[in-house]
């Protein structure tokens, strides 16, 4: 299984998905390989760091509704009650 | 016709019994479509419906039960055409056959049913409704798109229901009116233009209403687009006893608008926290096993570096270092006796040579005053001379 390289994208600039999945990386290559104490402790900060801005994500998350317009996409307004 | 003399002698509760199960156990009578008139309607307070269908002829007591009738719609009337579907049951009390209806509808609708079952039976012969068609809904679906009409309560509640459970998804939503005659050729238009965008469940829904409201959702034109759609198709039409066939076509049916957004965000909002929190405790539990495995390494390697640790060594160079400064010292001191005896030796010889010695037993030492030579025979002598003696010294003046 090749290493897992550290992702060097700054945390903030990740959206939810791509955050996870390297969250989910971390944490299975934490658990499944024989990695030094520095690597390690490396891996976990960046590991605390993505799941603290999945968290600030899920929290801030809004959704966003578009409505077609022939083939392009505008924002919908919804009516109020 | 003559009685026979030997045939049994029942009473009332046992033939209307015989004549009650022959009568319920005659399939056709059990599943049976019937029309005609209302009269003697009757809606008392327990909530069961109580007339009777007639037509020129003939007329048929009719029962309607509270759970049924719940879902009847309140205009039945006096004289009013209907169809009733239900079975042919006995009331042994009074006698009397009946019908228990389970539904009624306006007459004319009888045939919106037929046309439906046609429909239904000739897509399905087609394989449109198979099962093995039916593709899996994602769990976590990145854009959600409706297709139903931009004004009703129906998106409102989708609206609400998935940005409740799901608001980091996205919806796109393709305007449809839901019925009249424009609706199917519009809802087939908005699921093809949906399917461009490419998102990963479609929700075809709409509110509840009559089986002609609804009828859009029958629409063959409306059901192959469903069937043929790219996206999975979730389809929540009317309400919980409402089937379209959409439903039959759609990857999955929900019983209402709102239970179709439901089904398309099957991960919610907390899922996601929880598998957050889940994945921070593993970072956590991994971490801490593996500075613990440091740490019981650490020891190991310090409790063994002990056993081969040079102090002891050092220890024993430090008595050796003790030893040989001592055997040092005392050799040094012996040499210095040696030594110190052998000077003193020497020194007693040297006074013994003395020659100030010889003199305090009275010997003298004569120099001649002219030169400074020892004068050690008489010839010697001459002119003034210096006699040294043990405490001093005098002159003497040789007479010749």
């Amino acid at each position: 299984m090749p290493k897992t390289k550290p992702a060097q994208n700054p945390v903030e600039e990740l959206n939810y998905e791509e955050a996870l999945a390297e969250l989910e990386n971390i944490v299975e290559t934490l658990e499944g390989e024989e990695n030094s104490l520095e690597e390690a402790m490396k891996l976990y900060e960046r590991g605390q760091t993505l799941a603290s801005h999945c968290g600030a994500l899920l929290e801030a998350a809004q959704l966003k509704v578009q409505k077609l317009a022939g083939e392009s996409l505008v924002a919908f307004e919804e009516e109020s009650e | 016709m003559q009685p026979s003399l030997f045939s049994e002698t029942l009473t009332v509760s046992q033939l209307t019994y015989r004549i009650r199960k022959r009568l319920e156990e005659t399939p056709e009578l059990q599943d049976v479509w019937v029309t005609g008139e209302i009269s003697n309607l009757s809606r008392p307070a327990s909530g069961h419906i109580y007339f009777t269908l007639k037509d020129k002829k003939a007329s048929l007591r009719c029962v309607m039960w509270k759970t049924d009738a719940q879902r009847t719609r309140p205009d039945l009337q006096e004289g009013a055409a209907v169809e009733a579907h239900g079975k042919i049951v006995v009331y042994e009390p009074q006698g009397q056959y009946q019908l228990i209806a389970h539904l009624i509808q306006a007459k004319g609708e009888g045939a919106l049913f037929q046309e439906f079952l046609r429909l239904k039976s000739m897509l399905e012969a087609e394989g449109l409704f198979r099962s093995e068609r039916k593709r899996e809904i994602p769990a976590f679906p990145r854009a959600i798109g409706i297709v139903t009409s931009a004004t009703g309560a129906a998106l409102r509640d989708m609206l609400n229901t998935i940005r409740r459970r799901q608001p980091l998804t996205r919806v796109i939503l393709a305007p449809s009116p839901v019925q009249g005659i424009e609706a199917p050729p519009a809802l087939v238009n908005a699921i093809q233009a949906l399917n461009l965008q490419s998102p990963g469940v479609i929700l075809i829904a709409r509110g509840g209403g009559s089986i002609e409201d609804l009828w859009a959702f029958n629409d063959e034109r409306v059901v192959r687009a469903v069937a043929v759609s790219q996206a999975p198709v979730i389809s929540g039409v009317g309400h919980e006893t409402d089937f379209t066939l959409c439903d039959f076509a759609a990857d999955l049916r929900a019983p209402t608008p709102t239970a179709a957004a439901e089904l398309a965000t099957q991960i919610t909002l907390d899922d996601l926290r929880l598998q957050i929190t889940h994945s921070q405790a593993r970072l956590t539990d991994s971490i801490s096993g593996l500075l613990a495995d440091h740490q019981a390494s650490i020891s190991a390697l310090a409790s063994r570096l002990k056993h081969v640790s040079p102090a002891r060594r050092i220890q024993s160079e430090y008595q050796r270092i003790d030893e040989l400064s001592r055997r040092a010292a005392s050799a040094l001191t012996h040499h210095f006796q040696l030594q110190s005896a052998r000077v003193d030796g020497i020194s007693k010889r040297l006074g013994a040579l003395n020659p100030a010695g010889v003199l305090t037993r009275g010997y003298a030492i004569v120099t001649r005053n002219s030169d400074g030579s020892l004068v050690g025979k008489v010839s010697q002598a001459q002119g003034e001379m210096t006699v040294r003696v043990s405490d001093g010294v005098f002159e003497v003046n040789h007479k010749t």
